[in-house]
């Protein structure tokens, strides 16, 4: 009975005193859960309320008379927010699929060729890593006017696409390197070319790159800094630049910043709820070195 | 690209194919080890090598009477630290960006790290919670910022309800409007965004640990907190040092959230600037001040010192003495 007993791991304190701490570990993360999401659900919750309700009954869910769309009417006459939507969704696709492109690539070429320079190679890319590439900002505004692509939606994709290299080619070599050797050799065998080998594998590499995808999505989507400075025009304004914009014009119309706001919201939620178990396990994987 | 070069110098059929492991007997030009690599380096060098580096070349030069635009040395970086139109501004922003940056350290990370010790002590809906938790972090700064500067509006009066019900009224103040406290406040702003990040990385690292190591310790009759101190904290001490690093690299490089909620002036009165709003208005000018590229370039060149500083600080001081935990 008493090996029993010390073979169980949860014995210090007894029953009563474990029901307590589980209560009290979940009265802290409901808490902190509450805290977590509460300044979204006002900003949604409001957005579809008059003017008047906002003020008198913040936190009520809108009623039938209190429901109402102006500020929704207000976006609709004073943004080009289609646009807006339509410019990240180029500029985040475009990206992420050249970064994965060229960093499987790379990646490739570092986990599967021993050459001269392998790591040096390795260690240059991995700089990116560390070193963000906003500090690079007077440069790169310099070089995207001398190529004529200030204001373009190309400027935003080659520059994060140069931004999320760095970690995908890590993360994406890391993987490669674990790849069974018999399957390449076979095809190597077969005569296959070094092209037609990359091409076998890519889909061996598939969890990895959901994880890069995952992980380098947020930050291009969400970017206000390259956005405001390679791309500010109204033809190429992205969402977040859009919002910002949006909001400093219309700060005192209180029904159209919630609306700007939860409309800029909810493509990230989405995004959000169908990825966050990769986002969340790319994050997990990407730590662990 | 030089060390593309380098292949090519190496005469055929010697050491260099010897190490191949897949095809010993190719023993012509590897062009496609450079077709592969190509794309990424390329790109990657174009796009960030060298705008850093013609960066900080442009941060040596600068206008001297008489001569048009010339080399000056470190003549900026003085300029920028003691002359009396920059010095007083950069300190200030660097003074604030260190009052960021502590007040992550000292309520961000550990906040996370006793989520993820919660979430990993195997409660019911622990994935609900932690999805919940890390909501934030997906927002883009510019909606994070400004809904809070909703929430915390004294004309809304969302704060002033809540702090009532909590018995607090009296703390009600327009936090982000005061001097004081609108540092701190935009501080624990990026706090609540942000904390989900590192908790998920602790989390990671907890998750690895061996049932095995802390169930002994239960056995030994140690309780939660004992076991956190004397079997988890040690075990995962290299993520600890990781979310430092990450968390400095990051707050020395903030810049939305402060442009977000309070402009690019940093208000009020320049007591939420930190050095990526100073290098924004240094860079494109602002009020009456013209835009003024080298300067700008100047204090991009302190903020990559300090970011260095702290990474190298990291990758030779703290992560020698930390040995790689095997299981």
């Amino acid at each position: 009975m008493a090996l029993a007993e010390a073979t169980r791991p949860r014995i210090a304190g007894g029953r009563n005193w474990t029901w307590w701490r589980g209560a009290l570990v979940h009265a802290a993360l409901l808490a902190y859960s509450a805290l977590a999401i509460f300044p979204v659900l006002l900003v949604l919750v409001n957005s579809f309320k008059t003017r008047r309700a906002i003020f008198a009954n913040p936190y009520s869910l809108p009623t039938a008379e209190t429901f109402d769309l102006v500020g929704y009417r207000t976006l609709a006459q004073h943004a080009n927010f289609p646009l807006y939507f339509l410019n990240s969704l180029i500029v985040t696709a475009g990206a992420l699929f050249l970064i994965l492109l060229v960093s499987s690539m790379a990646a490739h070429a570092l986990a599967e060729y021993e050459f001269r320079g392998n790591t040096l190679m390795s260690l240059y890319l991995a700089i990116g890593i560390m070193v963000p590439i906003r500090l690079g900002t007077v440069g790169l505004l310099n070089l995207i006017s001398s190529l004529k692509l200030v204001d373009t939606l190309w400027a935003l994709i080659l520059v994060y696409t140069a931004q999320g290299i760095p970690l995908a080619v890590f993360v994406l070599t890391q993987h490669m390197r674990q790849l069974p050797r018999e399957l390449k050799d076979a095809a190597r065998i077969d005569g296959a070319s070094e092209y037609r080998i990359y091409r076998l594998i890519l889909p061996l590499a598939r969890p990895a790159l959901g994880t890069v995808a995952a992980i380098s999505l947020l930050p291009i989507w969400n970017d206000l800094w390259f956005a405001l400075i390679l791309a500010p025009s109204e033809r190429t304004k992205t969402v977040i630049l859009g919002t910002q914009v949006f909001l400093g014009q219309f700060v005192n119309d209180w029904n159209a910043v919630l609306a700007a706001l939860s409309l800029s919201i909810v493509p990230a939620v989405v995004l959000y709820v169908i990825f966050s178990r990769q986002l969340i396990r790319g994050l997990m994987a990407g730590s662990i070195k | 690209m030089a060390k593309l070069a380098n292949i090519a110098e190496v005469p055929v059929g010697t050491s260099l194919c010897e190490g191949w492991k897949p095809v010993k007997r190719v023993r012509k030009f590897p062009t496609h080890i450079v077709v592969f690599l190509a794309p990424a380096v390329l790109i990657y060098t174009v796009f960030m090598i060298y705008p850093m580096l013609s960066s900080l070349w442009l941060s040596l030069l600068n206008r001297i009477p008489g001569e048009g635009t010339g080399f000056v040395g470190l003549q900026n970086y003085v300029t920028l630290l003691t002359s009396e139109h920059w010095a007083p501004r950069f300190w200030n922003a660097f003074r604030n960006n260190v009052v960021f940056f502590v007040i992550h350290m000292l309520v961000q990370n550990p906040v996370a790290l006793a989520l993820a010790v919660m979430l990993h002590s195997r409660i019911r809906g622990a994935v609900v919670y932690r999805t919940v938790i890390f909501t934030p972090a997906i927002l883009s700064v510019v909606l994070a910022g400004f809904a809070w500067r909703m929430v915390l509006n004294p004309v809304w009066g969302v704060s002033y309800t809540i702090l009532d019900f909590f018995g607090m009224g009296d703390l009600d103040r327009p936090w982000l409007g005061l001097e004081e406290t609108a540092l701190v406040t935009l501080s624990l702003i990026s706090v609540w965004q942000n904390v989900g990040i590192p908790m998920v990385l602790f989390l990671a690292a907890l998750v690895r640990i061996p049932d095995e190591l802390v169930e002994a310790a239960r056995v030994d009759g140690a309780n939660s907190w004992r076991v956190f101190r004397h079997v988890q904290l040690p075990l995962i001490m290299p993520s600890v040092a990781i979310v430092a690093v990450l968390t400095f690299v990051g707050n020395f490089n903030a810049f939305d959230l402060i442009y977000a909620t309070q402009g690019s002036l940093a208000g009020p009165n320049f007591s939420t600037d930190i050095m990526g709003t100073f290098f924004f208005r240094t860079f494109f000018g602002f009020q009456l001040q013209p835009g003024d590229p080298h300067m700008g370039a100047t204090v991009a060149g302190m903020m990559f010192l300090i970011i260095l500083t702290g990474v190298l600080l990291y990758l030779f001081g703290w992560q020698r003495r930390m040995e790689r935990i095997e299981y």
